[in-house]
């Protein structure tokens, strides 16, 4: 089946087109940029890399821009499925959705109008258990956004290993931080894994940074041999 | 022994992790369990197993609605089944009820309709919908929850089998901990 993945660079969608590369035809990524920092459905620092990390893993990359007003980028994301549909024939759309009743909801409804199969192959995964998949299978990660207390600035461009999930579990148990972020309270950049055929290189970065809330700006990166 | 049944297009698909695997980390937590798709199910698999749980399947998969052969055990088994969305369906069909195209999708309001061990305590919940279709039961089955939309959950009223049309494991696993609970025969 050709397959579509939502995709934000993230490590959610990178583990989603990871399970789907194991078991279908991945023909495209799909990657929105929301103009709205606040997007409620499309992650947002780095979104510009999408082309890059695509190149890394080989696979073409359907881009599409909103400005990120409520349900309004729904019907963007629409567009760009329909895009998807239209240049590289997918029958399905994958998304990294775990927890997320809201997220899922909206991309069932649009692959339901568009007849489209839809998976979500993280969708209720144990949270510790995921992380600790997506850390033993390879991958490479960076936190590229904090959004909640008590995440101060040396969170920002730090790896995801298996010392920052250590200490993502305790803040869990402190202020109930989900350790992947699904509540908005982190946001990440993959720069390799085993789905990645080149390696991204962040070559300069800067942080910005204000009450418990800052970005990781990757300003340039280049694709390196693995 | 619990028996966790994919009812997904094809055996080992991407399906799994969406529709199965969350079903087996709810029962891990207490039973042991077996995982089959519903193509390699055998009777020893059915005499082995005290209770039987049949998940859900994509949006847009209704495969198994063409291979219903394959589950005609359900109408000798004594043991409690429970049917999730496809598996409401499948129950369904084999029992000779009918389905019909009723499309619900995200959280609905769900009424309890009529107490059961199954749904105990509760008037009313929010529960995750993913259907396109729903069932019409015959008089063999009694009622116990229904939607704005179509009926969601019912009990056949000489065996334990129950078909659920709402997806337990997203934000109900208190249901499916439930079911574990029923005696195994009751």
């Amino acid at each position: 089946m050709k397959l579509g993945v939502l995709f934000s660079g993230g490590k959610d969608s990178c583990f989603a087109l990871y399970r789907a590369m194991q078991k279908e035809d991945v023909t495209c990524l799909i990657s929105i940029s929301s103009k709205n920092p606040e997007s409620y459905m499309f992650h947002t620092p780095n979104i510009h890399l999408t082309r890059l990390q695509a190149d890394a893993i080989s696979l073409p990359l359907v881009t599409f821009e909103t400005e990120g007003e409520k349900e309004k980028e729904l019907f963007d994301l629409k567009k760009a499925i329909e895009k998807a549909m239209r240049e590289y024939k997918i029958e399905g759309v994958v998304s990294g959705a775990v927890l997320s009743v809201y997220q899922s909801t909206r991309i069932q409804k649009i692959c339901n109008d568009l007849g489209l199969w839809c998976f979500n192959p993280l969708w209720q995964s144990d949270e510790v258990e995921y992380m600790k998949e997506f850390i033993s299978l390879g991958f490479k990660a960076v936190i590229s956004g904090v959004f909640a207390y008590p995440f101060d600035e040396t969170w920002l461009g730090r790896n995801i290993d298996k010392r920052t999930l250590n200490e993502l579990i305790i803040l869990n148990k402190k202020f109930r931080i989900s350790p992947i972020g699904e509540g908005g309270e982190f946001e990440t950049f993959v720069c390799d894994g085993p789905i990645f055929a080149k390696k991204v290189k962040i070559v300069k970065a800067f942080k910005k940074y204000k009450n418990y809330s800052g970005i990781y700006a990757i300003e340039k990166a280049m694709l390196v041999k693995k | 022994m619990i028996l966790i049944i994919d009812m997904s297009y094809k055996k080992d698909s991407l399906s799994l992790y969406e529709f199965v695997k969350p079903i087996a980390n709810i029962v891990r937590a207490t039973d042991d369990f077996a995982i089959k798709h519903f193509s390699e199910i055998n009777e020893n698999d059915i005499d082995s197993s005290e209770k039987v749980i049949l998940c859900g399947t994509a949006l847009k998969d209704n495969n198994f609605l063409c291979a219903l052969e394959k589950f005609e055990w359900i109408r000798q088994f004594e043991n409690p089944v429970l049917g999730i969305c496809a598996g409401m369906e499948v129950i369904a069909k084999v029992l000779g009820c009918d389905i019909v195209r009723r499309s619900e999708i995200g959280m609905t309001k769900i009424r309890i309709v009529k107490q059961d061990v199954l749904l105990s305590g509760r008037k009313e919940f929010d529960a995750y919908e993913l259907h396109n279709l729903s069932v019409v039961p015959t008089k063999d089955f009694e009622i116990l929850a229904e939607s704005n939309i179509c009926i969601q959950t019912i009990k056949h009223k000489r065996k334990p089998i129950y078909g659920i049309m709402f997806h337990p494991e997203v934000r109900n696993e208190w249901v499916v901990k439930n079911f574990i609970n029923l005696p195994k025969h009751c």
